[in-house]
């Protein structure tokens, strides 16, 4: 029974070989045809032109600006709930949103997104004009999403902060909030950060929320009101049709998006050892 | 990489921490009475925000959806004109049970491998915690990518039951594992001794002592896999396709509620039912979920 147990553990391993074995092989002949320059850095990304033009930098940017957007909302309502959770908000109440935060990291990634397309795409459209589909709905929407993922690990990174760290600035005249923000939030400084650090791989290799209010537009970023189309749209939009040279370039937007994720894992990883120590 | 490229993340940085240091020293200098409003109005804000939002969705989503919960909707087959979902609920039962079939299995005996048998922190250890963690993160359009290569296209098996199944249950492992990992370490080491001074082999050890005593936790972290396949939509696209019929064998292509939820609603034609389908779907994840978390909450309260 052993060895059935260690050929097991060894799936893992083999899961993740294959992923990167059948990603790379698929993505990187293509990066080398068009040339890793023109494929990250180019303007265009034009695969019904003659000959056709496959530059991913407008999506890359698009994954960077709603990413960055996410971010901005995400983060501060994020910071500031998960305070109120950890060190403000009366015992009986926790217990109600307890639960509603995992609830809130539950719903299906389909519904947010539907749910955006029904609220949020014509909130943008009444208040600012243009179509709605914007940088500005996918960056509200992301934010949403990213919520509880930065709430759930900064609570438990301010809840690991010892008691005395509170009692201390209590001693020294700080009041109950202050304490809270001054002392126990920095002192939680490097959870609070790999929370951030996940839920921006989190937004960035969101897929079917961004597509449905993102607008899709494969050009260069025109402003938050216009449209945008992720790297993660990308493959999902055009992947059913394609076929050669421009079907091995959206296995390549995969590549760059695995590395932009492996790179964000790793720092993940790096962060909440920091913290352990 | 382009040095350029890699430049501009290098400003990038320094800009953020440099606008970080100057919010800092301008929060310093902020006057007394208007940070302690701030404080004490902001958590009450943003925790306002945040389960408004939640309320306003849930609700908004129940409002609109309820009402066209017609029993047209659940027709045996699909047409456009009933455009019903049980063929996709059908799918998405059978997506969930092949899926735990593999996935369930190899997790838990991973688990047990690395809790039970391995030394800690051997080298193989280290690997395969390190790949689990890597699983974890790579989001499912990327699984969706690689099951298109792999299973659909090189193994030849198109779209189909089988190639969605397959990619899923590499994408729930993790979890499956971490989950029946923590549960493990959480049966007290004296339940194994004592088995071993009774004369219990290890093995035995395992299956008749840990195992039940870890039961309850192994299976919160299987319901929860069953929700995120429920709510899954990107890694099922290209691998088990989207036809709407129940599927009949396993090389068939099928698409589970959440593909079909996405199909209503870029279709666009049928807002009414893309709601109701919505409600389906929503109270499907969430009761999993709270499943879930029941069974976590009773082996907490032991």
């Amino acid at each position: 029974m052993r060895a059935v147990f260690m050929v097991s553990a060894l799936a893992s391993i083999l899961a993740v070989a294959l992923i990167c074995l059948f990603l790379f092989a698929g993505g990187i002949p293509a990066i080398g045809k068009i040339g890793l320059p023109e494929f990250i850095l180019g303007r265009e990304w034009s695969p019904g032109d003659i000959p056709p033009v496959f530059g991913i930098l407008p999506m890359i940017l698009g994954s960077i600006y709603v990413t960055a957007g996410a971010v901005a909302i995400g983060v501060p309502v994020g910071i500031f709930t998960a305070v109120f959770m950890a060190r403000i908000c009366p015992r009986p109440l926790y217990r109600l949103l307890k639960p509603a935060v995992d609830l809130l990291a539950g719903i299906p990634s389909v519904i947010y997104g539907f749910f955006g397309l029904v609220t949020i795409v014509p909130l943008v459209r009444e208040l600012f004009g243009g179509n709605g589909s914007s940088i500005l709905a996918a960056s509200v929407l992301l934010g949403l999403m990213i919520l509880p993922t930065v709430i759930g690990i900064t609570e438990s990174a301010i809840r690991a902060v010892p008691e005395e760290l509170y009692d201390g600035a209590v001693a020294l005249g700080a009041n109950h909030r202050r304490a809270g923000f001054r002392v126990l939030l920095p002192a939680a400084k490097s959870g609070v950060l790999a929370g951030v650090v996940l839920g921006i791989g989190r937004a960035i290799g969101e897929t079917m929320a961004v597509i449905m209010v993102a607008g899709n537009q494969a050009r260069m970023p025109a402003g938050i009101l216009k449209g945008i189309r992720t790297l993660t749209a990308n493959i999902v939009i055009e992947m059913g049709y394609a076929e050669g040279l421009h079907r091995e370039a959206l296995i390549a937007t995969g590549v760059v998006l695995f590395v932009f994720i492996l790179l964000i894992n790793l720092s993940f990883s790096a962060l909440r050892r920091r913290g352990e120590k | 990489m382009n040095y350029t490229l890699i430049n501009l993340f290098f400003k990038a940085g320094s800009a953020l921490r440099r606008t970080a240091r100057r919010s800092a020293a301008f929060a310093r200098r902020l006057p007394r009475r208007i940070e302690d409003a701030v404080f004490r109005v902001f958590p009450w804000l943003a925790a306002i925000f945040t389960f408004g939002a939640l309320l306003f969705l849930i609700g908004h989503i129940l409002v609109n959806g309820v009402p066209y919960l017609r029993p047209s909707l659940f027709a045996l087959e699909y047409n456009t004109e009933n455009v019903s979902l049980l063929p996709a609920l059908v799918t998405t039962v059978f997506m969930v049970l092949l899926s735990l079939l593999i996935a369930a299995p190899l997790g838990l005996f991973t688990a047990i491998y690395l809790v039970e048998y391995a030394k800690r922190g051997s080298r193989l250890v280290r690997l395969v915690r390190v790949t689990a963690e890597t699983l974890s993160g790579i989001p499912s359009i990327v699984y969706g990518l690689f099951g298109s290569l792999f299973f659909v296209s090189w193994l030849g098996w198109g779209y189909s039951l089988l190639a969605g199944t397959f990619t899923l249950s590499i994408m729930i492992l993790p979890l499956i594992m971490r989950t029946a990992e923590e549960s493990l370490k959480a049966v007290p080491d004296t339940y194994r001794e004592g088995s071993f001074g009774l004369g219990a082999g290890r093995l035995r050890t395992v299956f008749r002592i840990v195992l039940p005593a870890a039961a309850p936790g192994i299976l919160a972290g299987v319901i929860l896999a069953m929700g995120r396949i429920v709510g899954e939509t990107a890694a099922l696209i290209y691998t088990a396709g989207t036809v709407a019929q129940i599927p009949t064998s396993l090389l068939a292509s099928g698409r589970t509620l959440a593909i079909h939820m996405y199909a209503l609603s870029s279709e666009g034609l049928y807002t009414g039912q893309a709601y109701a389908t919505a409600v389906v779907l929503l109270v499907l994840v969430v009761g999993i979920n709270a499943l879930s978390a029941a069974l976590a909450k009773r082996i907490a309260k032991g």
